[in-house]
């Protein structure tokens, strides 16, 4: 069965100059909003309708969508937000820099569609480095400014809605939710400890919903078509399509749009398979957070939450990296771990202090200058980041470390011993 | 309200009421069950960063932080699981990573909260063989040292500055493991209660600079004593190491100071050891200084004073002491002056108006409690630099100010607060009463209140305009008020008219009118009959004494100074000074000797200062705290209450038998106990009230916090730090402009035939036509303080 791609945050992709307004209104875009508008829809039917279509985020954690707007109250007097997590720091991912470049009109509108729900005020928080991507969102923030899909008594409602781009600084942590919370408030971004959750206490003490570009960009597109084609899409309580970001060793990177449990097979055959020759080694299916997962086990398992779970990983953002036969694990495992020992924000200690043992210890054995004892010492280092941080990536710098060397063992004990990777 | 319901927990077996909302670690900390924590305290919001709280909670599946996990009903908590345990050892272990170990030479060893908490958590071998962070130390000024290598990022300091104290000077740059606390730029703390940080940092990345070194913490013996500078009357430990103070820290009182010292509380010990510290009594026999032993000292004063007497009339002696000594000291000579039949006494040495001292209550200070500034909803400050001059109060009004008090000042300069004012006028000293007079008008028209009309009548041509107006608003609003007269108020050339003004305006606005008094003893003073128109424990007199602006001007036959140097201390320096040159017997029982005390003195008898005699002040709540000496007296200096008890026998005057100083308090506190404080209470009403000023240029002078009595003066750190100010003239810009003087120029300040030159700092705080020149400097020393004589000012 051939897979149909495109079908909701891309649907627009094969149109000429998709970001243009023009071409999204011709598309169909903006008449959800302009129903909703006209129709006065009340607020919990569009609730009701994402929880119905089984929307779940798609910034990594997977959590239920529409259950996530029902936390606010849009009655409460005083400001709300709606905050679009367009931070997309997540190694290997690479499909908001997509949903922002080439159909920004889209996420708009389901931003607007969540500000109507929850009563709310809009902030976008782009990537730093995303400057293509930031010119176009701009460009598309003004075209629809424009035709007065933003602004003051927007389209006649009497209701207005404002909807702002701001741009991060680079750091990793941003994209943490409440991190983003405080670089939106132009503090550093550093992660607030939970509860009081950004629901009940987000931007400005106020309440606010978070969501991934992603997430909001589908939500037209379900209200459109409605839940249950939606739903059907995918496999139940894994409803809809979800872009994955496939990298590494394959012919033909990129993002792919594809409903989800889409088999593993079919989402490799589609990034062209791997290089010629070659076997697959390793996978990690949702981004570099993701504990790893063998080549083996992966052509078993279809593209969804449930089923990544199952496998002892997680879907995540949706980056799929895949490793075949040349990858030194050691190697790539080092990368992973620099990454989160740079990316820390240092406020915990745990985190602050767990991920430069954690890089040192791997740089040590990449180097030939560590003892078999030490990768024990390593996962129990490990375990003891994970659970006790203040927010996930003290787990994210933990999974990599344990899951590569539960799975691949034998390749940290090899270049112990003999001080160099196994593949030399 | 209605009581919240107490909801039930577990923690460790032990079943619990508690509060519901607060966290794990309130309810274990209450129960007594011991959580280790580094970030969390009491005072400040919660971080949750340290993660050494972390415990076991039934159905969580993982680790939970005691500090920030809100209880539950039915909770049920484990902090000594074996999860727990792993848990915590797990965090002690990344906390020792980068930490340098260096505890033999740490000066927090021996009392840090890190080495107590890895005796119970931490491993005695480190796994960790990479190599270790440091970090470049900072210097953030001359109280607090830095370690910063030591640092645990707990940032309770970061949270401090920008909680308690409102000046986020410190603050977390870089990131991750190069996270470092500093200034970013790196400039000296500016905050009059820095030092609590050195509480505050649980290892020793944040020290004390003036104890550094000097000691460790397990070789200090420990005294409790009240902090000898402001009426607060903040609680403190004083550490000895072998009867010399180490250090001072704060003790514990909620009503008081809760767990803060101001900077000047807590450093000004370095005083004690200054150079200017005499240590054997001193005689000035034709001209010339000689050390004698006290015998032979006490003769020659008793000796001389009985010649003047004898000579003269005991109305020939006077007695002037700092408001900062204690009752007993203050008891006693009271008792002895008026023994020797004169009334001659006083304490209130920066003020000027004493013609209300009849109508007024005896010790007036403040009607409500400390803490209960907090839940004022309205606060009048008049002439205060309430931070400055009595940090702890400022601290309240700043709690208040958070939880939505309004704080509207009428003031002689615009002080910078660390709370937001509401209204806010900024005038002259002698504008200040037309202004009050006007926001008084205004209160009276606004709720037709015709209870005042004395008041009324005197108010009939003030004019009231907008920002009147608003003020009295404000002040009508709902809540408690309390209306607060700061030392510029107290001080003021027409304070009883300040005072008359102050008290109406709180009673029409249905608020509280309190003194913030100077000196820490200001009301025990009082009390003890350190007055001259009033005896120990409010009782009458035939005819008042001279009080300490007549003293200076009656010219006096003989003094006896009580912890007193004129020069800085009294509201004429120079009439002072001249008064005492023309004495024919000066005694001053001093912990100093100074110079100018040896050209005016004719004995010096070397008293104890703060920390090494017993003694009680009373604070402005009319709270007595008593203390016991905390370190030996120097060399033979001896107790001041001793060395009056002594003189009273040589005088041979009866009830001057005394074993220990808690006799002395005891007899004056039950006459006190026994006496109607608020017997006379009737308004005093001037015929007019005194609105101009009668000069160009009105001088502003009051001596900034480092430089208000004989202890602080020589806190060498104190001197060297952020907020120390120096002698200058401050003027504002326009009258600067109007003048042709500009900003750090050398100018000459010329007043009653004396001339001194200063630098000249532009400074927005000054109104126009004023001139700001601190007192408390042997620069400006020459000056009349407060007196209107013509001032002139040109450039050097
Ligand atoms: C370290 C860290 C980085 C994250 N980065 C991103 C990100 O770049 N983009 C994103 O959408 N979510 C990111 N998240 C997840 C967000 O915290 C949050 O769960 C998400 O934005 C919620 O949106 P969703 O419900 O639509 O998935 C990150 C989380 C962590 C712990
Ligand atoms: S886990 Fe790491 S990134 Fe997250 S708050 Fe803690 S130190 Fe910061
Ligand atoms: S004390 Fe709870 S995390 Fe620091």
């Amino acid at each position: 069965m051939a897979v149909t791609l495109n079908q909701v945050c891309f649907r627009t992709l094969h149109l000429d100059k998709p970001w243009t307004l023009a071409t999204y209104e011709s598309a169909g875009g903006y008449a959800m909003w302009k129903k909703i508008l006209h129709e006065k829809t009340p607020p919990s039917e569009i609730v009701d309708t994402l929880k119905a279509s089984g929307l779940r985020g798609r910034g990594g954690a997977g959590f239920p969508t529409g259950l996530k707007w029902s936390f606010i109250n849009r009655d409460v007097p005083g400001d709300k937000y709606a905050v679009c997590n367009s931070d997309e720091g997540e190694p290997g991912t690479c499909k908001d820099r997509d949903i922002l470049t080439y159909n920004p009109h889209q996420l708009i509108e389901g931003m607007l569609i969540a500000q109507y729900v929850m009563n709310a005020t809009g902030y976008n928080y782009i990537r730093g480095e995303f400057d293509l991507p930031l010119e176009r969102t701009e460009a598309a923030v003004a075209e629809a400014r424009a035709a007065g899909y933003i602004g003051k008594n927007v389209l006649g409602s009497g209701m207005d809605f404002e909807l702002y781009n701001t741009v991060g600084a680079g750091a990793y942590i941003c994209g943490e939710e409440t991190a983003l919370l405080e670089s939106l408030e132009g503090k550093k971004g550093q992660p607030r400890f939970k509860p009081p959750f950004p629901a009940n206490y987000g931007l400005y003490g106020r309440p606010t919903t978070v969501n991934n570009t992603e997430t909001f960009a589908s939500v037209p597109v379900i209200l459109e078509k409605g839940a249950k084609w939606f739903a059907e899409l995918g496999k139940p309580n894994n409803g809809g399509t979800k872009i994955f970001s496939v990298t590494g060793h394959v012919k033909q990177p990129g993002n792919f749009e594809v409903p989800l449990g889409t088999s593993f097979a079919e989402l490799l055959e589609l990034a062209g398979g791997l290089k010629d020759g070659r076997t697959l080694k390793a996978v990690i299916p949702g981004g570099s957070s993701a504990p790893v997962v063998t080549g083996e086990t992966m052509m078993g398992l279809d593209m969804d939450y449930d089923s990544i779970a199952g496998a002892g990983s997680m879907l995540g953002s949706g980056a799929v990296i895949i490793m075949d036969d040349t990858t030194c694990m050691v190697k790539a495992l080092a990368r992973v771990a620099y990454f989160y020992y740079e990316e820390s924000c240092g406020q915990c200690t745990p985190c602050r202090e767990g991920t430069g043992w954690l890089y040192r210890v791997i740089k040590r054995i990449l180097d030939g200058n560590a003892g078999q004892h030490e990768l024990d010492m390593l996962d129990d280092v490990a375990s003891k980041i994970e659970g006790r941080t203040i927010c996930a990536l003290g787990d994210s710098a933990a999974w990599p470390v344990r899951s590569f060397i539960k799975h691949f063992r034998e390749e940290f004990e090899f270049m112990i011993q003999h001080k160099k990777s196994i593949l030399d | 309200m209605a009581e919240q319901e107490l909801v039930e927990i577990e923690i460790d077996g032990k079943k619990l009421q508690v509060k519901p909302g607060s966290m794990i670690i309130e309810a274990a900390d209450d129960a007594d069950i011991k959580i280790p924590r580094f970030c969390y305290h009491k005072k400040l919001s919660i971080a949750a960063n340290c993660r050494m709280c972390l415990v076991d909670v039934e159905k969580a599946n993982k680790p939970l932080p005691a500090c920030a996990t809100p209880i539950m009903p039915g909770m049920v908590v484990r902090t000594q699981s074996k999860e727990a345990l792993v848990a915590q050892r797990a965090v002690m272990e990344f906390l020792l990573i980068n930490h340098p170990l260096d505890c033999p030479i740490c000066d927090q060893g021996g009392e840090c909260e890190l080495q107590d908490v890895a005796m119970g958590y931490g491993k005695s071998v480190s796994r960790y063989t990479e190599g270790k962070r440091s970090v470049k130390d900072k210097d953030i000024g001359s109280l607090v040292a830095t370690d910063m290598t030591r640092c645990i990022l707990c940032t309770r300091c970061v949270r401090f500055g920008q909680e308690v104290i409102g000046l986020p000077e410190l603050g977390a740059t870089g990131r991750g493991e190069h996270t470092e606390i500093g200034t970013y730029i790196e400039k000296s703390l500016t905050s009059e209660m820095s030092g609590n940080i050195i509480d505050l940092c649980p290892v020793g990345a944040l020290t004390s600079k003036p104890f550094r070194f000097k000691a460790r913490a397990w070789e200090l013996e420990q005294g409790t004593s009240v902090a000898p500078h402001d009426c607060v009357g903040s609680n403190i430990y004083v550490h000895r190491h072998r009867d010399k103070v180490m250090r001072v820290v704060p003790k514990d009182d909620e009503s008081i100071n809760e767990c803060w010292i101001s900077d000047r509380d807590r450093f000004s010990y370095e005083g004690l050891y200054h150079e200017d510290r005499l240590t054997q009594p001193m005689i000035k026999k034709e001209g010339a200084w000689q050390v004698v032993d006290w015998q032979e000292a006490l003769t020659f004063a008793v000796d001389g004073l009985k010649k003047v007497i004898d000579d003269n009339t005991a109305a020939q002696l006077a007695a002037v002491a700092s408001p900062n000594s204690t009752v007993e000291e203050h008891y006693l000579l009271q008792k002895l002056v008026r023994g020797l039949g004169s009334h001659n006494i006083d304490h209130r040495l920066r003020q000027t108006d004493f013609s209300d001292q009849l109508a007024t209550p005896v010790s007036a200070g403040l009607p409500i409690s400390i803490e209960a500034i907090e839940t004022q909803e309205q606060i009048l400050l008049i002439g205060s630099d309430v931070q400055r001059e009595q940090p702890i109060v400022g601290h309240r009004i700043r709690r208040a100010y958070l939880r939505g008090t309004n704080v509207c000042v009428i003031n002689p300069m615009d002080y910078h607060f660390n709370f937001d004012v509401k209204e806010k006028i900024i005038v002259s000293p002698s504008t200040m009463l037309q202004e009050l007079a006007a926001v008084t008008k205004a209160v009276l028209d606004q709720t037709q209140n015709t209870r005042h009309g004395k008041v009324a009548d005197l108010l009939k041509q003030v004019t009231v305009s907008d920002s009147h107006q608003r003020m009295a608003k404000q002040l009508l609003g709902a809540g408690d008020k309390v209306v607060l007269l700061g030392a510029h108020g107290l001080n003021h050339l027409h304070s009883s008219q300040i005072k008359l003004l102050a008290n109406t305006l709180s009673q029409a606005i249905s608020g509280q009118c309190g003194y913030l008094t100077e000196g820490a003893n200001a009301t025990g003073a009082s009390l003890a009959g350190a007055i001259p128109h009033r005896c120990a424990a409010n009782l009458g007199v035939a005819k008042s004494g001279l009080d300490a602006k007549q003293i200076w001007q009656s010219q006096l036959k003989a003094f006896i100074l009580l912890n007193l140097e004129p020069e800085y201390d009294c509201a004429d320096p120079q009439m002072a000074l001249a008064s005492l040159q023309q004495a024919n017997f000066v005694v001053s029982l001093s912990p100093y000797m100074t110079s100018t005390m040896k050209d005016y003195a004719n004995v010096i008898l070397p008293v104890c200062p703060f920390a090494e005699t017993s003694g009680t002040f009373v604070n402005i709540e009319n709270k007595w705290q008593s203390f016991a000496a905390a370190a030996a007296p120097q060399g033979e200096a001896r107790p001041g209450w001793k060395v009056l008890r002594v003189l009273g026998n040589l005088f041979e005057q009866e009830g001057f038998d005394y074993t220990v100083s808690t006799e002395v308090r005891d007899e004056l506190k039950v006459a006190v106990d026994g006496m109607t404080m608020t017997q006379t209470n009737q308004d005093h009403i001037p015929s007019t009230l005194n609105f101009s000023a009668n000069v160009d240029l009105e001088r502003i002078a009051y001596p900034p916090i480092y430089r208000t009595d004989n202890l602080v003066r020589r806190g060498e750190s104190l001197q060297r730090s952020g907020i120390a100010e120096a002698a200058a003239v401050h003027l504002s810009a326009n009258t600067a402009t109007q003048m042709n003087l500009a900003d750090c120029e050398q100018v000459t300040v010329k007043q009653n035939g004396q001339h001194v030159n200063l630098p000249l700092h532009v400074d927005g705080r000054v109104p126009d036509n004023c001139v700001y020149i601190p007192s408390g400097f042997a620069e400006t020393a020459m000056l009349g303080v407060t007196s209107p004589a013509a001032l002139t000012l040109e450039r050097s």
